[in-house]
């Protein structure tokens, strides 16, 4: 794996992909414990704190972004114009209800970003959703292992979602992104945040951006043309989101991404044990 | 067997308070037991069609309301026919013909108002499983309704009071005294069932209806206004609420009762079930078959209750059930338009051609999510199955998935008895399959002509020939919806073939609806405009090369994406026509623009047509 960051990423090391799976693995256990505690009449602002202080509790100091929550139809976006509807809201919960949780906190340096889908009580439709975000995860390892650009993949996963019959909803997201680089974070006493963002974790973004910019590719894996170009070494936080009328379900996870000529080792999934990776795995 | 015992009536008479009231029962009497009550002016035979088809798989029993039919009159006619006594009648029937088990109770105009008493008195309480309402509201409920109004008198409120007092006329008629009588006896009641023919346009029934009776029955039934109708909407009773589950079917048409006299029919009847059935006032008469399996699917759904319709404690109270679908008591605005479709289109069967993307998919969501049977057609089975599968998952009680290339004349008539033996008569038609062609004409050959206009146009024509045939022997309406496109009246010199095949569309169209409109079954034409779809993907580009058709293709999808019109708006567009019957819908403000263009300045369109595409 290629030297990245600001000097402080020493490729590819086990320490360091173990201490991007912890941070992983504590978000995810986060996310696993507060979604079986969430209950009807929960506000989606409830969840977002319980988050927080489920992780804080656990010595997360710094963050990648503050907890989001989205319930119901936030869950496909429905409606989303700006960037201030993705923070939590007072919709409540009730019987039925699919939601989602997106936390990225830092823990001890390594920052990770995760998105997990739940329901409370029943919901076909969404487990339908759920399933079919498997056939995505298989569809960007195999094309970033081809080292297709990234744009041709993100056109070839909309494909898919249409062909299913969905919509996608990572369309939404800020510039339209389907995945962005994540990177270790200095840890700083004082870590403050610009909009829900931390400014540390914003900051290697940032300058990944002016490196890359140098270099040729982009820390934002887009639709535009900025994303044309193979995948750059890196950890990247994917994150494809399905939309069906009123029902949206996704999965957030890191993809390493190396410049090792064996096809298996040029990218891989950061962890397999992860919620929808089992349930995948439960329902076969 | 079930048909011999369909056959098969047989009559009696129950005494009740000094008078005879006569009786019919057919169907298996071991079955759930419905009873259907007549209107004004009516006898039993007002049910026949829809008892023949109910007696099949139940045991359905018809009576003559007194001073109707076969049953006797009250002496004197005066006081003889209040809610009280009516109520003495029905129990006296339900007793007779159903003993120690609750009914299920349907009723008709007259007799669903005099059935919604039964249903909301107490001493019935047990007796009635599941009440199905058809034009007919409650005294108490429109009292209390009126009152609403007129105390507080909003512009809207005032409105409704006025529009639904002049659709009332016939109540202040029948209050004349003797004037009723003598023209029931004399001219009216020799001309009315001309006059209901030509109203209703209803078809000669088997059974002969209106009976000779008639004339007797109005004079009589004319009482019935008379006891009731003033000292009810007077001083309405306070706590008419149903203790049976309700189900409401409301004509689109009716000319005497208008759909709002129901808007606050949820504060009643907490268990209630809407659904509205284009058609008329006989509904009886001219939609027997729809009534009948709406009718049948309720008793069914009730009499699986424990206790055989005892709602108490099964339901939640003041939750609306917008049939199918599961809605809140008070539905945001949304829900609400919402709630008309599902209405409409709860349990009706729509087909849909071209289902495995686009517009025919989110069509097909669109009547799925509104609770609609769904059949996705399309040359792609794995498209369409998909299709079918997620529409199952939104909300259709039923959907499948049938392949079929709507070009193939064979194919699409074996479709058609498919359809119509396995789910029956469609009630809602999309013809909406179809290809793009762009290019010079001299460079369009034969072939290619031929493959659009057999896609384009023979699928619409194979779909209205087939369907349309079963729509219009079964007699109780429907509708057809073709997608024609802005090509359709925007001429273009890149587009000859297209343009052509639609415009044929939007004209066969607009005369099917000519012709088949006196038969209740409307024929809208959809023109979308540029729509984010797959047809820019499969488009063929005449004279260009293999590489260059690629080009453009790719070109045409990134223009048709950064236009990105989604296709679920031009599927509201298509409910939304079936709704309101309209005739051409234009869809996109491009194709809104090209309408007005092409009928205030057709001359600008001309303009236009001579453009080169950006492509």
């Amino acid at each position: 794996m290629r030297k990245r960051g600001r000097g402080r990423l020493s490729g590819g090391s086990v320490a360091e992909l173990d201490g991007f799976r912890r941070t992983q693995r504590l978000a995810y256990a986060c996310a696993e414990e507060v979604g079986a505690r969430l209950r009807p009449g929960v506000t989606e602002r409830e969840a977002a704190r319980m988050l927080r202080r489920w992780l804080e509790v656990r010595g997360v100091r710094d963050w990648f972004h503050l907890p989001f929550a989205w319930f119901g139809d936030r869950t496909a976006f429905t409606g989303f114009r700006i960037p201030l509807q993705f923070f939590p809201t007072g919709r409540r919960l009730e019987e039925g209800m699919p939601f989602i949780l997106d936390l990225a906190p830092v823990y001890g340096g390594f920052s990770a970003d995760v998105g997990f889908s739940g329901r409370i009580g029943e919901n076909a439709l969404h487990d339908k959703l759920l399933d079919d975000l498997r056939a995505h995860r298989e569809l960007i390892l195999r094309e970033v292992r081809e080292r297709r650009t990234l744009r041709a993949i993100y056109q070839d996963v909309d494909r898919l979602m249409v062909e299913q019959g969905y919509a996608n909803r990572h369309r939404a997201y800020p510039f339209g992104v389907i995945a962005h680089t994540v990177d270790r974070v200095e840890e700083r006493r004082w870590s403050p945040r610009v909009f829900g963002f931390g400014t540390q974790a914003l900051k290697g973004l940032a300058s990944d951006a002016v490196r890359g910019h140098r270099e040729g590719w982009s820390p934002l894996w887009s639709p535009y043309g900025f994303s044309d170009h193979p995948p750059a070494p890196g950890m990247w936080a994917v994150e494809p989101h399905l939309g069906f009328r009123g029902t949206g379900a996704k999965f957030e996870e890191i993809l390493v991404v190396t410049d090792s000529a064996d096809p298996e080792q040029s990218a891989f999934w950061l962890d397999d044990d992860l919620p929808h990776v089992r349930r995948w795995e439960t329902t076969v | 067997m079930s048909t011999d015992r369909r056959g098969e009536v047989r009559e009696r008479r129950v005494s009740t308070g000094g008078l005879e009231l006569s009786v019919a029962e057919s169907g298996d009497a071991a079955r759930p037991t419905v009873v259907l009550v007549h209107g004004y002016p009516d006898s039993k035979e007002v049910w026949s069609e829809v008892a023949v088809r109910l007696a099949e798989d139940f045991h359905v029993v018809l009576y003559d309301v007194r001073g109707h039919g076969g049953s006797t009159a009250p002496v004197p006619l005066r006081g003889g026919f209040t809610l009280e006594k009516l109520t003495d009648d029905f129990l006296a029937v339900a007793d007779a013909v159903s003993p120690g088990r609750p009914v299920h109770l349907v009723g008709h105009d007259w007799g669903s108002v005099q059935s919604w008493e039964f249903v909301t008195v107490a001493r019935t309480e047990g007796r009635i499983a599941s009440f199905t309402s058809v034009s007919g509201p409650s005294l108490d409920h429109l009292g209390h309704w009126i009152a609403q109004r007129a105390s507080r008198p909003t512009p809207r409120g005032a409105a409704q009071l006025l529009g639904q007092g002049a659709k009332s006329w016939y109540v202040y008629a029948l209050h004349a005294p003797a004037l009723t009588e003598l023209a029931w006896r004399g001219p009216l009641g020799r001309r009315w069932p001309a006059i209901l023919r030509r109203m209703e346009k209803a078809p000669e029934g088997a059974a002969p209806y209106p009976t000779a009776s008639l004339p007797q029955d109005a004079a009589h039934g004319a009482w019935l206004y008379r006891d009731n109708v003033r000292a009810r909407l007077r001083r309405p009773r306070t706590d008419p609420y149903a203790h049976a589950p309700v189900q409401l079917i409301t004509p689109t048409d009716d000319v005497f009762l208008s759909e709002r006299l129901y808007d606050d029919l949820d504060r009643w009847a907490p268990d209630l079930v809407r659904r509205s059935l284009p058609g008329k006032h006989w509904v009886p008469r001219t939609r027997p078959a729809q009534l009948a399996s709406w009718i049948g699917e309720f008793v069914v759904r009730h009499e699986d209750r424990e206790g055989g319709g005892q709602p108490k404690g099964a339901t939640a109270a003041g939750a609306v059930r917008e049939a199918p679908a599961v809605s809140a008591v008070r539905p945001a605005p949304a829900a609400r338009t919402a709630g008309v479709y599902a209405r409409r289109f709860g349990g009706r069967l729509v087909l849909v051609t071209g289902a495995a993307g686009g517009i025919g998919r989110a069509t097909a969501f669109a009547f799925a999510e509104a609770g609609a049977r769904v059949v996705a057609v399309d040359r792609d089975a794995e498209g369409a199955a998909r299709t079918a599968e997620l529409a199952r998952l939104i909300g259709a009680p039923e959907a499948w998935a049938e392949r079929t290339d709507v070009s193939d004349g064979e194919a699409m008539e074996k479709l058609a008895k498919r359809v119509v033996t396995e789910y029956g008569v469609v009630d809602v038609l999309v013809n909406n399959a179809g290809i793009g062609l762009s290019g010079p004409f001299l460079d369009t050959s034969a072939e290619d002509w031929k493959q659009v206009l057999d896609v384009n146009l023979w699928g619409v024509l194979h779909g209205c020939r087939l369907f349309g045939r079963q729509m219009v022997e079964r007699g109780e309406g429907g509708h057809i919806v073709n997608t024609a496109s802005a090509a359709a009246y925007q001429p273009s010199k890149a587009l000859s073939a297209y343009c052509t095949s639609k415009a044929a569309v939007l004209m066969l169209s607009e005369c099917l609806r000519a012709e088949w409109g006196g038969q209740g079954i409307g024929v809208s034409a959809i023109c979308p405009g540029f729509v984010n779809t797959g047809i820019t993907s499969t488009a063929r580009f005449t004279g260009v090369s293999a590489e260059e058709e690629s080009r453009r293709r790719k070109k045409a999808k990134r223009l048709y994406g950064l236009r990105d019109y989604p296709p679920e708006k031009v599927a509201d567009a298509v409910l939304r026509a079936v709704v309101r019957n309209q005739a051409v819908v234009p869809v996109t403000p491009e194709a809104r623009g090209g309408l007005v263009l092409s009928r205030i300045a057709s001359g600008a369109l001309r303009a236009i047509a001579r453009v080169e595409p950006p492509l």
